[in-house]
């Protein structure tokens, strides 16, 4: 019998190694999957990297794992906020590594990991300090169809931590509003994805036509307590 | 310094002209900041589909205060509601709406436009400060025009539409017009082309302000 509905976070995150790529997902106060960041940072693994849209927000959350120091690169699109001052800190004194990349060339590149894709060109970036690989060099570019495009990888997570709604044992999904946002196409990007949810359901439960995410792409549920998703993060006004 | 006998458009009348360019049944996007303004000038009988990058179309106003939602939030992360008809969907599926061309419009704030719609509105390349791009460069070359929406001038009096942008580019060629407080400009190939002007100010003081020729 197929069982992913682990006991606890901590069941669903032991054994995250060092070194792990971990995928979180989130905009903004939308979609954070907190509960599992708190189990990441109780299990303790080091050396990681961490992709997400921002770099943390206050002092809870990814900002807390940020804080701990066990973080050596953020890969996100926008790290700069008004209460991001855990990164701020941090990547001032050189402690953190960061790869800024456009937000929709991250989604795409978590989905091309999932979906098996070696590498697409896309205009986005193109002629920006942004069409540069971490270490300087140019990225590859190639005119098509009379435009010019740049050669983007794939961004494969050894670990997704997402937050959705519902969930099933066999790990189908469904999402809240626009809490959805980076989860469904992380879910696929990752080796093992565990998924916080609100509540477990039967199975036949979920209507199969509103399923967001199918379970094949789910390593584990695990139910946290319904909580309404906090205010803040807000940016500082343009 | 005489003062100049034009006046400037406020906040709330630039929106107004923006929005009057925006057709019937067009989707949308704007950009945070001085762009989301627009949504409150859309003429009456005119539906507008506002798209925002976490994965919303039909975006509607501001909730009442209590009635916040925070899995409910624009690009800025500000609360919002969502209209009949409106819908969800993921992160890859929203930045496909617009690279793969099929939000009519965007409308953004900028440092700089160049005279051939070159765009910078991601960085002022300051040392020391955290870069942060989000879904700046995917909008400018994705959405199949990119407006601009912005004071003309600096506050130190210089123009913000320039030979060639000396800010970090957001986007090369992207941009399609400029909507601004003292006049409108469309960005082509060979140069500027006024589009309109506040009253009172002549093309021949516009270009003198902007320091590029203006087509007419």
């Amino acid at each position: 019998m197929i069982n992913k509905i682990a006991p606890s976070v901590e069941a669903a995150l032991a054994g995250t190694p060092d070194g792990a790529t971990v995928l979180i997902g989130g905009f903004g106060t939308a979609g954070i999957p907190d509960e599992l960041i708190d189990g990441l940072i109780a299990q303790g693994a080091r050396d990681l990297t961490v992709v997400n849209n921002n770099a943390g927000n206050g002092d809870h959350g990814l900002a807390a794992l940020l804080a701990t120091g066990r973080v050596r690169k953020v890969i996100c699109s926008f790290p700069r906020q008004a209460d991001s001052h855990v990164f701020d800190g941090l990547y001032r004194s050189g402690q953190i590594e960061l790869e800024l990349v456009p937000q929709g060339n991250l989604a795409e590149r978590l989905r091309a990991a999932g979906a098996g894709i070696g590498a697409f060109f896309t205009p986005t970036g193109y002629g920006t300090e942004l069409a540069r690989n971490p270490d300087g060099t140019p990225k590859e570019t190639r005119v098509i169809n009379g435009r010019p495009h740049v050669l983007e990888y794939p961004i494969h997570g050894d670990l997704a931590l997402i937050k959705a709604e519902r969930g099933d044992r066999w790990g189908n999904l469904t999402y809240r509003k626009a809490a959805r946002n980076f989860g469904p196409v992380m879910a696929t990007a990752a080796r093992r994805t565990v998924a916080s949810v609100f509540e477990v359901v039967d199975l036949g439960a979920l209507d199969p036509e509103a399923v967001i995410t199918p379970g094949i792409h789910v390593s584990a549920v695990v139910q946290v307590p319904r909580t309404a998703t906090r205010a803040g993060g807000l940016k500082e006004a343009a | 310094m005489s003062e100049p006998r034009y006046p400037r458009r406020s906040k709330d009348e630039l929106a107004r002209r923006v929005a009057q360019d925006i057709p019937d049944g067009a989707y949308v996007n704007l950009g945070i900041g001085q762009p989301t303004l627009v949504a409150n000038h859309i003429p009456a009988g005119r539906e507008v589909v506002l798209h925002s990058e976490n994965g919303i179309l039909g975006v509607g106003p501001a909730p009442a205060a209590g009635a916040e939602d925070y899995d409910l939030i624009n690009a800025g992360k500000q609360p919002v509601t969502l209209l009949p008809g409106g819908a969800f969907f993921h992160h890859a599926d929203s930045f496909a709406m617009m690279r793969g061309g099929h939000l009519d419009i965007c409308v953004l704030g900028a440092f700089q436009v160049s005279a051939t719609g070159d765009l910078a509105n991601w960085s002022t390349g300051e040392p020391g400060s955290i870069p942060a791009v989000g879904g700046a460069m995917d909008l400018a070359t994705g959405a199949r025009q990119t407006w601009v929406m912005m004071d003309l001038l600096t506050r130190q009096g210089q123009s913000k539409v320039v030979a060639t942008c000396t800010y970090p580019l957001t986007g090369i060629g992207c941009v399609k017009r400029i909507y601004t407080d003292l006049a409108t400009l469309a960005c082509t190939p060979e140069g500027l082309r006024l589009i309109d002007t506040v009253e009172g100010l002549s093309r021949a003081e516009l270009e003198q302000l902007v320091g590029l020729p203006i087509i007419g």
